[in-house]
């Protein structure tokens, strides 16, 4: 699972645009991401400029 | 004022890319919808805002005072150990825009010509009977809706889904993109000139930037090509360049954005076509968008406006909107993305060399291929294969 920090996002879609499964969508100034299509890649999380993303803990490894 | 439930062309993302084609097709007599999932275009903006004079001008017979925070003379290029390179003039050869003024008022323009333009109104999938897009299904203020049309443009930006509704792939490898940051910060000396600064210490396969936005301000960013990001994020770089180099300014505004460096997408099929970043018409080497995104929507609305027409809005019908944009931004494109291949392997003792070679060499032409060609005279060592593309015909 891929968590999102709200506070830290700005909603800016560049994480959105490497998502191979498409399980991300830009929503105005919210960004949600579907776990059911997510094939834990990664890409999102390294690319934010931000690092607004992290894997959570729950994820099975 | 409502949505109607057929339309001629239905544009989604109202950037620049977006309010052209629609402008363009309802200049053309088309019934154009325009829809933006955001409550207020061009903000939060994802831009430095800088385009050359030349490339910008020829698309508006006017260019309005409020469009430009300020024209610039030239641009300096520091190589990783400082040494500068200035390509300038006397006169303007590129302006930075305020881009929340010029968006809005593409999309004022949009509207004038006919077009109806809807705001906090998102597309979320494609209308497909028989193989062939047929309209628009999105939410608008909480309402899901359903609208057809005979084509759809995605102007739907870096995060475009349009595209891969209609199973074009569209997702950029992290090597084909880059990951940025932006301050706007006040307070601080800046000249009419743009700085970019080069080195893998400070933006690796990338660069940082100050552009500037009136007497005292400036658009001071930096983006770092995905695949080279570990460990330290673009906004750390940002934070330790800004530290060091304007310690005194005030940050104002704080901007995250992708920059799409990929060749560009397929940007047609049965009722679609893609525009703008949608198509991933950025220039792999300058990152500039803007004026791809302008000229790319204007190819669309005049090429939807022949189809239907012609009464052919198929895959057929729509591959003149690629035959268009290759031979301008399509070439670019080649060349560029070839350049960007060779920089983002070099390391800084080439960046180096390569600046040493022309800092004493007064350049008045701002362009990557003018650039270029400059680098070519003096060194041999850039591969023949690099070299051959800036030759002049
Ligand atoms: C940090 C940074 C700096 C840059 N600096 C420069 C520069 O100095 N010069 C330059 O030329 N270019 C620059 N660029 C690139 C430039 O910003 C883009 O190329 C340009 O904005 C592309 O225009 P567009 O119309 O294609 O897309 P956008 O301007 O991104 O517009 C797309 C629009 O579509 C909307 N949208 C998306 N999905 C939907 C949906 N499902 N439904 C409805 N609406 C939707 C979005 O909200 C958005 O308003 C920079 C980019 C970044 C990130
Ligand atoms: S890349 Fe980061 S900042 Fe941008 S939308 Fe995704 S999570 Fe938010
Ligand atoms: S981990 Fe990969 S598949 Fe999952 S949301 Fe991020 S980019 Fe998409």
């Amino acid at each position: 699972m891929i968590s999102i920090n709200r506070y830290k996002c700005g909603y800016c879609g560049t994480c959105v645009a490497v998502c191979p499964a498409g399980a991300i969508e830009l929503v105005g100034a919210w960004i949600e991401i579907d776990g059911e299509s997510c094939v834990e890649c990664n890409n999102c999380v390294k690319i934010c400029p931000i690092g607004a993303l992290e894997v959570s803990d729950e994820s099975k490894k | 004022m409502s949505l109607k439930n057929k339309y001629d062309v239905i544009v989604v993302g109202a950037g620049p890319g977006g309010s052209m084609t629609a402008k363009t097709a309802a200049e053309k007599g088309l019934n154009v919808l325009l829809i933006e999932k955001r409550q207020e275009i061009g903000s939060p903006i994802r831009c430095a805002e800088g385009v050359g004079k030349k490339s910008f001008k020829k698309f508006f017979p006017v260019i309005k005072d409020e469009w430009i925070s300020t024209k610039m003379v030239g641009v300096r290029i520091y190589s990783p150990d400082g040494t500068l390179v200035e390509i300038s003039d006397n006169r303007a050869v590129g302006y930075i825009l305020e881009r929340k003024i010029f968006d809005r008022d593409l999309a004022c323009m949009a509207a004038d010509a006919g077009a109806d333009v809807f705001t906090k109104t998102r597309a979320t999938d494609l209308i497909i009977k028989d193989n062939f897009v047929k309209g628009v299904e999105g939410i608008r203020l909480g309402e899901s809706f359903k609208v057809e049309a005979d084509i759809v443009v995605g102007a739907d930006g870096v995060e475009s889904k349009v595209g891969r509704w209609a199973g074009i792939n569209t997702t950029l490898k992290p090597k084909d993109i880059e990951s940025g940051a932006e301050y706007l910060i006040s307070g601080i000396p800046v000249e009419d000139l743009c700085e970019i600064y080069l080195g893998n210490d400070i933006a690796p396969a990338g660069y940082v930037w100050a552009f500037p936005k009136g007497e005292n301000r400036a658009n001071v960013g930096i983006g770092i090509l995905g695949s080279k990001i570990g460990g330290k994020i673009p906004f750390d770089y940002l934070n330790e360049f800004v530290k060091k180099k304007y310690k005194n300014g005030k940050i104002i505004e704080v901007i995250y954005g992708g920059i799409p460096v990929s060749r560009p997408a397929k940007t047609f099929g049965n009722g679609i076509m893609l525009v703008g970043d949608a198509a991933r018409f950025t220039d792999p080497i300058t990152g500039g968008g803007i004026t791809n995104a302008i000229e790319s929507g204007i190819y669309a609305g005049e090429v939807a406006a022949e189809c239907i027409k012609e009464e052919d809005t198929s895959e057929e019908g729509l591959k003149k909107y690629e035959k268009r944009w290759r031979s301008t931004i399509g070439e670019e494109n080649d060349r560029s993305y070839l350049l960007k291949e060779f920089f983002i392997n070099l390391p800084d003792g080439g960046l180096n060399a390569l600046a040493h070679s022309i800092n004493k060499i007064k350049i008045t032409e701002l362009s990557v291929k003018g650039l270029m060609r400059e680098l070519i005279d003096k060194n041999p060592w850039i591969p023949a294969k690099l070299a051959k593309l800036f030759k002049k015909k």
